[in-house]
């Protein structure tokens, strides 16, 4: 098996957590991985993206354009940013949560959620946009967003790991009173994704 | 065991596979984590340091060296800077134990000043340098150097680039760990630099150079494979891309892959040149391995084009990418480029990194805005968070040059413009970093400038890092917390005054009364990074009381302030820390605690 794994997001959504609970998953399957983020400056509510490829023989961490197999978009804007990178007809994942930057707030740039949304729509039929943020927080906290959305891309068939390897590398990477809510934000975001693609598969 | 490491964390347990005793840095992005791999990994045996400086740090290591222990020494491209006077005369010294000198190149730049090249700095100062093209390769690598370090007896350089420092890859490490016990500092005259003793090191250095060039030809990290009369050599993550795209090309060529920029293995790159008629050179920032092919094949009077970047094939600004090396190679190979399908997409908004909600700077940059509106006034800005404090709205970085210019380039426009009222911005960690030597010459010199830190408690910017004036080291334990108030004091800075940035009234009267000091006054803002608290609970805005004037967001450009639609502004609950600073700003209290309506 072989997966190219774009996430693309605002700094602080949790990206890089993703990547390597992704990596930990891929890893206890026997797969090899690379990932590649940019850490630093971006951070600080900057854009920031992180590749992720499973097995395959590539040398370097980054996704070229139009190779993505999936992305994974944990926020509107950042995912249109990115979206060059899906490939044709690839299956993308949105956390329909928009993240204003100051610049929008300061009336120096606009933010059009429709031209975006359409955009996406028509970049790939394999869509499905989910509202994260909230089953974050139905699940306990708006930080488990990331986890939501990983449940989402297991749960719709598009990553091909196992929720069991995600629930071991949930254990592996992060503190012990996490667990059950990543589990529970796990399974939101797996349980949705999973009816919506039951529902359009009827 | 198979495990998803980041090139940096490869680096640290390969320096501590091979049995390193003294690891010291001072934090930069991309080679912060390094050092942080060895702290959490650390049995006890090492002793691990958060240096003040790089200088401090490359010396603090070079004595390690000395008594035999294995060490290394963190830092990124610009830190080598600072780190440059000892690394020039250790080049002569040499070392006993083995020493690796670990310089991440940041090639964009992604979060650096300068683009410079640390290849060059191993020409420089005559020591070898490993440049690993993966994470993986840096692992191995690492281990090398020490072996390498402790044959030739010099300092060696590995150079990672950012793409290798935050990849990861899954890597088979090894849980086994060499014991290397130092064998102590032995008195001899070749610890002492002097002229005499540097002349005769400088005929050895050159016999090593010689040497290394021979070892490096056999290297495993330096390989040339395939044939044919078209030749690709890379070095880096440029050749990662290269293997990647010949790859997906179905290329026939004959390459030449180098691990070892300087001293360059001359003998390999005969070998690769034979019975080439073109060759393309794939490598980030400077042109170093094109250049010793250059020359290579002028010395050997061999009729081959050698392309890169002095003749336009690949540029030297910016960083690679798979999609730049593509097209470099098609080109070179006349190859047809890739069809790439862009989607349609409509204008978006740009993002640039901002102050976080709650960040203390803010609010100090707006107490010395509102105190100096109307007056001349410059501001100098230096390295750390606040150097985001130049975006809009707050607008106050009026210069940025290096660690701790701030403090010094302030006085060099005060002597030109009297009239001018200089504020000197610079944080907590940078102060102590280079920022002190600035001080005491303005105290010196008698040059009026107003000093402001914003003392956070933590080197913030590079992921919260203790220093001198934290009170706690990395290896954990408290040490004296060096003051700040103190230090200052003790250098002749008469006035002085710590506040907490979010009194805005009293900080906006304490600026104006600093401005108004003759000589050097020092402002100390005292507030802590917000990632080092409990997040509050939220404030709100009572949209029954806000009149959508829109000053909040215009005045201080919070990222936790959303307009909304009807042109009012309402809270991000998940990113507000409270820290109130909207609300002194309100002129209609519409902005409180969460007892206020929503």
């Amino acid at each position: 098996m072989k997966a190219d794994i774009l996430i693309a997001g605002v700094g602080g959504q949790g990206q890089i957590l993703a990547s390597r609970l992704i990596g930990a998953a891929a890893i206890l399957e026997g797969y090899t991985v690379r990932t590649g983020e940019t850490i630093g400056m971006s951070q600080r509510g900057g854009s920031v993206v992180s590749h992720v490829r499973i097995g395959g023989e590539s040398k370097s961490a980054t996704i070229p354009f139009g190779q993505a197999d999936l992305m994974i978009g944990f926020e509107l804007c950042e995912t249109v940013r990115n979206i060059k990178r899906l490939s044709e007809n690839g299956r993308l994942i949105v956390n329909t949560q928009r993240i204003n930057p100051v610049t929008v707030s300061l009336g120096m740039d606009e933010y059009d959620t429709n031209a975006m949304e359409d955009a996406l729509k028509k970049t790939t039929s394999n869509l499905i946009m989910l509202d994260g943020y909230s089953l974050a927080h139905q699940a306990g906290s708006f930080k488990a967003v990331n986890v939501v959305l990983l449940g989402a891309a297991v749960g719709a068939g598009y990553l091909p790991l196992s929720r069991d390897s995600f629930i071991k590398a949930i254990e592996e990477i992060m503190p012990q009173r996490f667990h059950n809510l990543n589990y529970a934000a796990f399974d939101s975001g797996h349980d949705l994704a999973g009816r919506i693609i039951a529902k359009n598969t009827e | 065991m198979i495990k998803l490491l980041m090139g940096n964390e490869a680096i640290a347990l390969g320096a501590i596979k091979s049995g390193v005793r003294v690891v010291s840095g001072y934090p930069g992005t991309p080679s912060t984590e390094i050092l942080e791999t060895v702290a959490k990994n650390n049995d006890g045996s090492i002793y691990v340091e958060w240096s003040v400086n790089e200088k401090t740090a490359m010396e603090v290591a070079a004595g390690a060296a000395y008594s035999g222990a294995r060490t290394m020494v963190t830092m990124k491209q610009v830190g080598l800077n600072v780190a440059s006077d000892p690394l020039m005369s250790l080049a002569y010294i040499g070392v006993k134990g083995g020493m690796v000198i670990v310089v991440a190149d940041d090639p964009g730049p992604l979060s650096s000043q300068t683009e410079q090249d640390t290849r060059h700095f191993a020409k420089f100062s005559n020591l070898p340098v490993l440049d690993p093209s993966t994470p993986e390769e840096a692992y191995e690598m690492v281990q090398a150097a020490f072996e390498l370090s402790e044959q030739v007896g010099l300092p060696v350089f590995l150079r990672p680039t950012t793409r290798i420092c935050h990849a990861c890859s899954s890597i088979d490490i090894s849980d086994s760990r060499e014991e290397h016990i130092p064998s102590g500092f032995e008195k001899d005259s070749r610890w002492v630099i002097f002229p005499q003793l540097s002349y005769r090191r400088h005929i050895e250095i050159e016999k090593i150079q010689v040497a290394l060039s021979l070892i490096f030809s056999k290297s495993p990290f330096n390989t040339v494979s395939g044939k044919g009369s078209l030749g690709i050599a890379g070095s880096g993550i440029a050749w990662s891309y290269a293997q990647d795209v010949i790859n997906d090309l179905g290329l026939n060529v004959k390459t030449f892959k180098v691990g070892t920029p300087y001293p360059f293995p001359v003998k390999l790159a005969e070998s690769f040149l034979e019975g080439l008629d073109r060759v393309l050179v794939l490598e980030e920032l400077d042109p170093v391995v094109e250049e010793a092919l250059l020359e290579i094949a002028g010395s050997k009077g061999l009729r081959i084009s050698i392309s890169g970047k002095k003749n336009g094939a690949t540029p030297y600004a910016g960083e690679f990418s798979y999609e730049l090396v593509h097209k470099a190679i098609s080109d070179f190979a006349a190859l047809p480029g890739a069809d790439i399908n862009e989607p349609a997409i409509p204008p978006l908004p740009s993002r640039p990194p901002v102050l976080c909600a709650g960040c203390p700077h803010r609010a100090s940059f707006y107490a010395v805005k509102k105190a100096m509106k109307g007056q001349k006034a410059v501001f100098t800005g230096d390295i750390g968070c606040y150097t985001l404090g130049n975006a809009k709205p707050l607008n106050m970085v009026d210069t940025c040059l290096c660690m701790g210019a701030s403090v010094s380039v302030a006085q060099g426009i005060k002597r030109v413009e009297p009239d001018t009222r200089l504020f000197a911005f610079i944080g907590d960690s940078t102060f102590f970093h280079t920022g002190i030597p600035g001080v005491i010459n303005a105290v010196y010199n008698q040059t009026d400038i107003v000093l402001v830190v914003l003392d956070n408690s933590t080197t913030a910017m590079t992921g919260h890092q203790p220093h001198p004036g934290t009170a706690k080291t990395m290896m954990g334990n408290v040490s004296e917390k060096i003051d700040i108030e103190g230090l200052l004091r003790s250098i002749g800075v008469k006035w002085v005054q710590k506040i907490n940035p979010f009194d805005q009234k009293a900080a906006i009267t304490a600026v104006k009364e600093a401005s108004n000091v003759k000589g050097v006054s020092a402002i100390i803002f005292e507030a802590p990074c917000i990632a080092l608290v409990k997040k509050p609970e939220p404030l709100r805005v009572d949209s029954h009381i806000c009149r959508a004037c829109g000053l909040c967001i215009r005045e201080i450009g919070c990222p936790s302030m959303i307009l909304k639609e009807d042109g009012k502004v309402q809270i991000e609950p998940s990113t507000c820390y409270a820290c109130g600073l909207c609300s002194s700003i309100c002129p209609f209290g519409a902005i409180g605690g969460m007892n206020h309506e929503g």
